[in-house]
């Protein structure tokens, strides 16, 4: 089984929930867990989850390199490249591909008439294993500062998990392609929102997103005790499974800020985790 | 004509207050063109409900789209997609839209001509006027991609709004992360102001974030907000803020009225104008403004 754990808007506590399920299912419920951080352009699950690194890999695409000595600036891989990333002025004799706009799709040197393009490797990521109470129990995809292919970083992050049980994905906030990428390989997805205006108008177009690809979802309120009364009536009209509150509470926020797990601050915050989980685990089921 | 100075309010880590400090220095600034660049989740027409007097669409994306009654089976376009996004099922080619990237290798390589490109038009941009200004927004498509043409779209448009209407300063709600639209919105710009929380998370996003700045040479100035949460913490960014050369534009305590003003669709400074917050905000206000 597979659950994205998602938010429409930043903040609202998507790690917090997800290392806080994580965390629950394997430190108490003994599960087979594995837990995925998709948020590749800022992954913070490892500052919750302190769990020791097993393994490294790069991630790498292939991106052209033209050879200006056998290119006859005849422009057909610039017209055919999708993405504006090759700059050619012929009357200098100046061709060359920008390394942040291409998606190295391959384009370019299959249509070079002249054989002028070959390609070389580049870093856009690493996926690091960690162990923490189980081996290889926690995957993070890290993109590399100053790249633009986060969407190709939480693909190969994703490829990396083991299905054996349940498997978590963290995903980056928002609903464009890097959510796609995640969302979409999922079975069930938690959307975590806020009681605030932000926070409904973003679920909106979470829910829409999530809806378009056709998966099952709950939701789960953080920072809940405002009674913010549009966002409740939104969850009831359109029928969404609440999966659970969290109740917002400034040691909380205190607990948060110095990297702890919030499911470990008491037995009530506790207590509501393994509320979520089962009301995820039989959701799903249903 | 002078050039207009465009100030970018980021934040690696989302939730940490861009758009309610975006907002609080619309209402300050009074010569300014508003933008929102966070197009995934775009929330300041929220506080700035602006009055849209022109949309349009805009394609910042494009999916293949297979022609099975011509396809032969041949195979040739699976092998080279790099995205893994054309696979055969029952004889009949498939193309995951999610996966494809749209560039349109297929369709060139395809012998039978059976592959097309459709571009999408999902993206709206919005030309308005709310109480501070005017304003430029964009909206993306539900699960569209490549929102970082769209915010380079957005900017330009913003630039054109603000020579014609002569106006000093374009400010601009930003999206989260270091991704492709936070690349798109920061290049060329005049400061960044990332928008920090004194937790370990907050931190770890910055840092990313001051780091990616720097690689595009923007200046860039940080404010703490929520300071009090965790006051340790506060002090260690700013010493490594210090160590770093970066220059803290300012602190905000927790708030809850920044919540009320919000509940109210109200800028902090509307709803508290004698307020701690909004004091402070607009000394920065007037810090960025005269430099």
């Amino acid at each position: 089984m597979k659950i994205a754990i998602t938010s429409g808007k930043g903040g609202t506590g998507k790690t917090t929930v997800s290392t806080g399920i994580f965390h629950v299912l394997t430190k108490y419920m003994k599960y087979n867990v594995q837990l995925l951080d998709c948020d590749v352009e800022e992954p913070d699950c490892h500052i919750f989850i302190k769990a020791s690194r097993s393994a490294q890999y790069d991630v790498n695409i292939s991106i052209p390199e033209i050879n200006a000595d056998r290119c006859t600036f005849c422009g057909k891989c610039k017209s055919d490249c999708a993405y504006n990333a090759i700059v050619m002025l012929p009357a200098v004799k100046f061709i060359e591909v920008s390394d942040s706009l291409c998606h190295g799709c391959g384009a370019c040197s299959f249509v070079c008439p002249e054989g002028a393009i070959m390609e070389k490797n580049v870093e856009i990521g690493q996926i690091t294993h960690f162990d923490y109470f189980v081996q290889d129990e926690f995957i993070e995809g890290r993109m590399k500062i100053g790249k633009a292919m986060q969407s190709r970083v939480i693909r190969e992050t994703v490829k990396h998990g083991q299905d054996k049980g349940i498997l978590l994905f963290d995903s980056p906030p928002g609903t464009s392609c890097p959510v796609i990428a995640t969302v979409s390989k999922a079975d069930y997805v938690v959307m975590v929102t806020e009681p605030t205006p932000f926070g409904l108008y973003d679920l909106k177009m979470m829910t829409e997103t999530v809806k378009k690809l056709g998966k099952k979802y709950g939701i789960i309120v953080n920072k809940a005790g405002l009674h913010y009364n549009p966002l409740y009536d939104f969850i009831h009209q359109n029928k969404i499974p609440l999966i659970g509150e969290i109740p917002f509470r400034k040691e909380l926020a205190l607990a948060y800020s110095k990297g702890k797990i919030i499911a470990e601050t008491d037995e009530e915050i506790k207590k509501i985790f393994l509320g979520m989980i089962n009301k995820i685990l039989n959701e799903k089921a249903s | 004509m002078k050039k207009p100075a465009e100030i970018v309010i980021l934040s690696g880590k989302g939730g940490t207050g861009k758009t309610s400090i975006t907002a609080a220095f619309a209402s300050f600034a009074n010569n300014a063109v508003l933008t929102d660049c966070d197009v995934d989740a775009a929330d300041l027409h929220l506080i700035l409900s602006p009055e849209i007097y022109h949309s349009q669409n805009f394609s910042s994306g494009a999916k293949a789209i297979v022609d099975n009654t011509t396809c032969t089976l041949c195979g040739q376009c699976t092998d080279l997609c790099r995205f893994n996004a054309i696979e055969t099922k029952d004889n009949e080619l498939i193309i995951d839209e999610f996966a494809c990237e749209g560039c349109g290798l297929c369709a060139i390589a395809c012998p039978a001509g059976a592959i097309g490109i459709e571009n999408y038009l999902n993206n709206i941009i919005y030309f308005a006027h709310c109480r501070f200004g005017p304003m430029v927004y964009g909206k993306l498509g539900i699960a569209e991609e490549n929102s970082g043409k769209l915010v380079a779209k957005i900017r330009q448009y913003a630039k054109d709004q603000a020579l014609k209407s002569n106006t000093d300063f374009i400010i601009t709600d930003g999206p989260p992360g270091i991704g492709c639209p936070v690349i798109s919105s920061i290049t060329g710009a005049s400061l960044v102001v990332a928008i920090t929380e004194p937790t370990l998370s907050g931190w770890h996003d910055l840092e990313r974030l001051i780091e990616l700045i720097r690689q595009f040479h923007t200046p860039i100035q940080v404010i703490i907000n929520k300071y009090d949460l965790n006051t340790n913490m506060t002090n260690t960014i700013e010493n490594k803020l210090k160590a770093d050369a970066i220059e803290i534009l300012g602190k905000i305590p927790y708030d809850e009225s920044m919540v009320y003003a919000l509940l109210e669709g109200k800028t902090i400074s509307e709803f508290e104008p004698e307020g701690l917050v909004t004091t402070q905000l607009k000394r920065m206000w007037n810090k960025i403004s005269s430099m």
